[in-house]
């Protein structure tokens, strides 16, 4: 396998609802923006992966179609990745593997979501469950990671508390992003007295529901030399899924659906590649796709940033804030800006952003290694990408 | 140039049916439901792992299942949520939705916790927990779906 690096990042400005462009213009203001970021034009491509959740969000059937143009697809080998959440994450995986595999020298990775095309999201998400056994129990994402939530809680003893302390971290980070949907100044009081939506998660705890792309260019190290100063080589990359069923993951340990069995073995995969024995060590920032406050708090287990269980104490801590010694989501995160099949390529561009030392207001203060994560699915599918400043 | 343009919305809608075949395992499942009087699950011959709602393979071992157990209607809460909130096309909140495993099986199903007062959400959330045993109960219209029954706290 080839070495390679991520040499430009593109995003838009994510809010409910972009009136002022169509899906493919969306899309357009990120490809453009990460060609620029890497100096390149669309002739320098090799390659095109397209990504995008449900289209039941844009209400075009197949949108890698209307997309194709203004991805820089035309005359280009590409394709479309979709695994929900996951899209983005999974999209750069993709990217990574044509790179790696010696085909292709320089790929873009094009993410796009228009979750405000349509009044409820939640109304289309119900439409992923098995219409056979599940989906008139008013299942939708929401509900299933509440699901979680209380699965987690009644494991581990996670308060409410320390959820809204996780909300109030992200809403505030998202202060310093640019391109950040919700900015909110808020206590732990606030979080608690919100709306609940699925208990235990509330309002403050959800993430908004957002239109927005971004795209990423990564190239083999040859390429990646000769046009980038400070490229974000990839380190290690990890992916992996779990059962459709929900039910079926409370049969023991190993799969319970507290601890999220597929993100702790996407991680670990991901982290073997890189070489990562101690992430709390060695990790110097995570963006990770964690749409509600409780999923932050599994995540920091399942990253190895601390024990099983203490998570909670992780963030009451302030350990993963952006003045602890580990700050996590700088950009907000997910409960900033929720671009469903774009998220995942986010956090694969904030990462790269901390790495080429360009993330600006929220830039982490000698960033060496990052890791970007994404879920997706049922709370299904999960990638994790390890980005560094030194070529591994 | 300075020009104001009216920014137009094409309206749009999608109106598309579908008839998802149940295939032969879940329609001999919704057939006993219909009965009203007990469950049939699943039940892998190498691992013993047993299906609930029943599956036609076992993802374990890879293999395909063709061995029936009868389960009885009591079981336990493996998880819940409490909606508190009004989504569109879902119905008027409040009500729980919990995972249950019946008692002998291995996997747990999605279905509503009817027969809690809900009126009080503190109050509901401190009769409600994990490990919470409940019972099916079956509907008196049933037209064999999973939607026959809903759990009950027993």
């Amino acid at each position: 396998m080839r070495r390679v690096a991520i040499i430009g990042t593109g995003q838009t400005v994510f809010k409910t609802k972009r009136v002022d462009v169509n899906c493919s213009e969306l899309i357009f203001e990120a490809a453009r923006a990460a060609l620029d970021q890497a100096g390149i034009e669309k002739e320098d491509l090799d390659a095109v992966v397209f990504a995008s959740a449900p289209e039941a969000f844009e209400g075009v059937h197949a949108p890698d179609c209307w997309c194709a143009d203004a991805a820089a697809a035309i005359g280009k080998p590409s394709l479309r990745i979709h695994t929900g959440g996951a899209t983005g994450g999974s999209g750069a995986l993709a990217g990574f593997t044509h790179v790696a595999s010696g085909l292709f020298d320089v790929v873009l990775v094009a993410a796009v979501q228009r979750v405000g095309e349509s009044p409820d999201a939640q109304k289309i998400l119900n439409t992923i469950w098995d219409p056979i056994y599940e989906k008139d129990f008013a299942l939708n994402i929401i509900n299933a990671c509440a699901q979680m939530a209380v699965r987690y809680m009644n494991k581990y003893g996670m308060t409410e508390e320390q959820m809204a302390l996780v909300s109030v971290k992200n809403h505030l980070n998202a202060f310093n992003n640019p391109y950040a949907h919700l900015k909110l100044e808020l206590s732990v009081e606030d979080v608690l007295k919100s709306r609940v939506l699925c208990w235990p998660i509330k309002l403050f705890d959800a993430c908004p529901r957002s239109d927005g792309a971004c795209a990423v260019v990564l190239a083999s190290e040859s390429k990646a030399e000769k046009l980038s100063a400070n490229p974000a080589w990839v380190l290690g990359v990890g992916a992996s899924t779990d059962t459709y069923g929900i039910g079926d993951r409370m049969v023991d340990d190993e799969f319970d659906l507290a601890d999220i069995g597929a993100f702790v073995r996407a991680v670990r995969e991901a982290y073997k590649k890189a070489g990562i024995r101690n992430p709390r060590r060695e990790i110097s920032v995570a963006e990770i796709y964690a749409p509600f406050s409780n999923l932050e708090i599994a995540s920091y287990e399942g990253l190895g940033f601390c024990e099983k269980g203490q998570g909670g104490k992780l963030i009451e801590e302030g350990v993963t804030r952006m003045d602890g010694d580990l700050p996590v989501n700088p950009s907000g995160g997910v409960q900033a800006s929720n671009p469903i099949g774009a998220t995942g390529l986010v956090r694969v561009a904030e990462a790269a952003l901390q790495i080429m030392g360009r993330a600006e207001g929220r830039q982490v203060d000698g960033a060496k290694t990052a890791i970007a994560t994404a879920a997706g699915g049922a709370a299904q599918f999960y990638t994790a990408m390890i980005l560094g400043k030194e070529k591994p | 140039m300075n020009e104001t343009v009216e920014i137009i919305e094409i309206p749009g809608k999608w109106d598309i049916s579908f008839r998802y075949s149940a295939g032969l395992t879940a329609s001999k499942f919704f057939a006993e439901l219909k009965k009203g009087e007990r469950f049939l699950a699943t039940k892998c011959s190498k691992c013993g792992r047993v299906y609930l709602p029943p599956r036609s393979f076992c993802e374990r071992c890879f293999i395909k299942i063709d061995e029936w157990v009868p389960l009885g209607l009591q079981g336990t809460v493996e998880t819940f949520t409490l909606v508190q909130d009004k989504f569109e096309g879902f119905p008027d909140p409040p009500y729980v939705v919990a995972y249950v495993t019946l008692d002998g099986a291995d996997t747990a199903m999605p279905n509503f916790i009817e027969g809690l007062d809900l009126s009080d959400s503190k109050v509901a959330l401190k009769k409600l927990k994990i490990g919470m045993k409940v019972k099916a109960v079956f509907k008196e219209q049933r037209e064999g779906r999973v939607t026959d029954f809903v759990f009950k706290p027993l």
